[in-house]
């Protein structure tokens, strides 16, 4: 059975100075919840880079080399057309495209990358455990997946940083 | 927030050493146009062309670095402000580019067809009413003045906030810089086209000023970053970290994306277009200059794309060094295309010791005007109300 212990801070850099307290005691953090991104979180809890850009990279490489490739076999071998007195093969006129293929495929990569890694989107149910997280609280959640502790031993630790509302609930999963 | 183990900074000195290797420098350049003056027996037009394009260069470096500084505090960023007194010496540069435009002005009979008064067939008739000697130089003196007027008035505001902090002195730079931006956008796109669109005086592109504009941030942002990284290294700057040199990286990322943009959007439209009077620039270039036409995109395009992609080497100062300096070096050849063709004329165009040599002495100049205002003033700008968030600064 999962225990999670959360508490709430109001401010970004209690928060920081939170975690890092947490850390030297040894609890391992499972995750921290927070309206909007701080500065400095990702290096402190060691979060490994997002893969994001190496998506954006293949899909917008794929797109563009697609859209140039796709572009040069209709104007030369599919339906070849005089357009200004162009030649069929004026790579110039194609890079436009090329362009926006390459923004469009990488655009999209991200976007729906982004939303399946971090469980959103349609279909997706949200794992909120306190609605104020989505207004201007700021969370740290413990479980005792990562950590040997007993739970009221993190709650204390936890309410020892000056976390407010710190509770203890037990979900089946 | 984290502590850093910075180092104390070690004041900056212009000392007798950097003295030298500057006039060493500099010497090399004086002894390039000497060469190519009396010996190399080079038409005028070539040595004005030269001195033409390097005094153009000298000036794009200070006014894109005050166009940076200001573009931030409009922005209202913070991170910048370790680097602001680079900025700031950078852009005082701006009035001594003014001798370095007037001394090339004796030449303006062989760089402009349009001054040949007595001489004009009808297209250059008809453009006399803005293309005249007395209106040119009217505007000549407007934009330098306006422009230097507004380097000196940020400075001194900057530095006297050094010495008497006041809140209002930051309200004082927020609205002149907004001044400054009205009239750089005016001016910058006016002054492209009177100096250099106009040596192609038959031809015209809408895009020119902008086209001009990305250039000049570009070789601009080269040199800040070069600058930047040379008083990191000697710990001049000590509270530049990896966070400011990952920015300029981008900036000089996603610039030459943009000068890109808008050099294909020019080239672009006149090629589909295909109207004689619009593709006699290109094909003057893409016929005679065939070489530096291609290598012109692929080093300021294609490499900084390729070389700054990731992360890592935005991050990494040595690669930063090296993309800053080559795609200086393109900007260079960006300018030599702008001029040379229209100048000088494919005939006589050549790329011997007077191009090579003689920017170094307008860069030795250039760095000695900036070392002589660095050192006058405190190298970060100590009571600016946002020195602290800099020093702290963090991509996320």
């Amino acid at each position: 059975m999962k225990s999670i212990v959360y508490g709430h801070f109001t401010d970004e850099i209690d928060l920081l100075e939170a975690v890092k307290e947490l850390q030297n005691k040894g609890i391992k953090i499972d995750d921290v919840r927070t309206p909007f991104p701080i500065h400095g979180l990702d290096n402190v809890l060691k979060l490994p880079r997002s893969r994001l850009p190496k998506l954006a990279f293949v899909a917008g490489a794929i797109g563009g080399a697609g859209g140039l490739l796709f572009q040069i076999w209709v104007f030369t071998k599919a339906w070849p057309l005089v357009i200004g007195g162009k030649p069929f093969l004026s790579i110039p006129s194609f890079i436009p495209v090329t362009f926006e293929l390459t923004v469009l495929f990488a655009a999209f990569a991200m976007v729906i990358g982004f939303l399946v890694s971090s469980n959103l989107g349609p279909g997706s149910i949200p794992d909120i455990l306190d609605e104020e997280v989505t207004n201007d609280h700021f969370q740290i959640v413990l479980s005792n997946i990562n950590n040997t502790m007993p739970d009221t031993d993190l709650a204390n630790a936890l309410a020892a940083t000056g976390a407010l509302g710190v509770k203890n609930i037990k979900t089946e999963n | 927030m984290k502590k850093r183990n910075i180092p104390d900074p070690v004041p900056f000195v212009f000392n007798g050493k950097l003295k030298k290797s500057l006039a060493i420098a500099a010497a090399i350049g004086l002894i390039a146009l000497l060469w190519g003056v009396f010996i190399s027996q080079a038409p005028a037009s070539r040595i004005w062309a030269n001195l033409w394009i390097n005094a153009h260069m000298f000036l794009f470096l200070g006014l894109g670095a005050l166009f940076f500084w200001t573009v931030n505090v409009l922005g209202e960023s913070t991170w910048q402000i370790n680097i602001q007194r680079i900025l700031e010496s950078m852009s005082l540069t701006i009035p001594f580019a003014i001798i370095l435009f007037v001394i090339a002005f004796p030449g303006m009979k062989d760089l402009f067809e349009w001054t040949h008064t007595d001489n004009l067939d009808r297209i250059l008739q008809e453009k006399t009413g803005y293309l005249n000697i007395p209106f040119w130089m009217a505007r000549f003196a407007f934009y330098f003045i306006l422009w230097s007027f507004f380097a000196y008035y940020l400075r001194r505001i900057s530095i006297r906030n050094d010495y008497h902090p006041n809140e209002k002195y930051l309200g004082k730079i927020r609205s002149t810089s907004g001044w400054f931006m009205v009239f750089f956008a005016i001016s910058s796109s006016m002054a492209a086209w009177d100096w250099l669109m106009s040596i192609d005086a038959h031809w015209f592109s809408t895009l020119y000023g902008w086209y001009i504009f990305s250039s000049m941030f570009v070789a601009s942002l080269a040199v800040i970053i070069l600058i930047t990284l040379a008083f990191k290294h000697f710990n001049i700057l000590p509270n530049v970290n990896t966070e400011h040199l990952h920015d300029l990286g981008k900036y000089l990322f996603g610039f030459s994306i943009f000068w890109t943009y808008l050099w294909l959007s020019q080239y672009l439209l006149i090629w589909y277009s295909n109207i004689p009077e619009e593709t006699i620039y290109y094909v003057e270039r893409v016929n005679n200059f065939e070489t530096l036409f291609y290598l012109n995109v692929i080093i300021n395009f294609l490499f900084p794309f390729i070389a700054l992609m990731t992360r890592n080497s935005k991050r990494q100062p040595i690669v930063l060094a090296i993309v800053a300096i080559i795609v200086l070096l393109g900007h260079y050849i960006d300018l030599y295309l702008a001029v040379i063709p229209g100048a000088v004329g494919h005939e006589h165009a050549k790329i011997g010791l007077l191009e090579i040599g003689l920017p170094f002495f307008y860069i030795a100049l250039f760095l000695a005007i900036v070392f002589v205002f660095f050192e006058k003033a405190k190298p970060v700008p100590e009571n600016h109300p946002y020195f602290i968030e800099s020093s702290n600064y963090e991509n996320i």
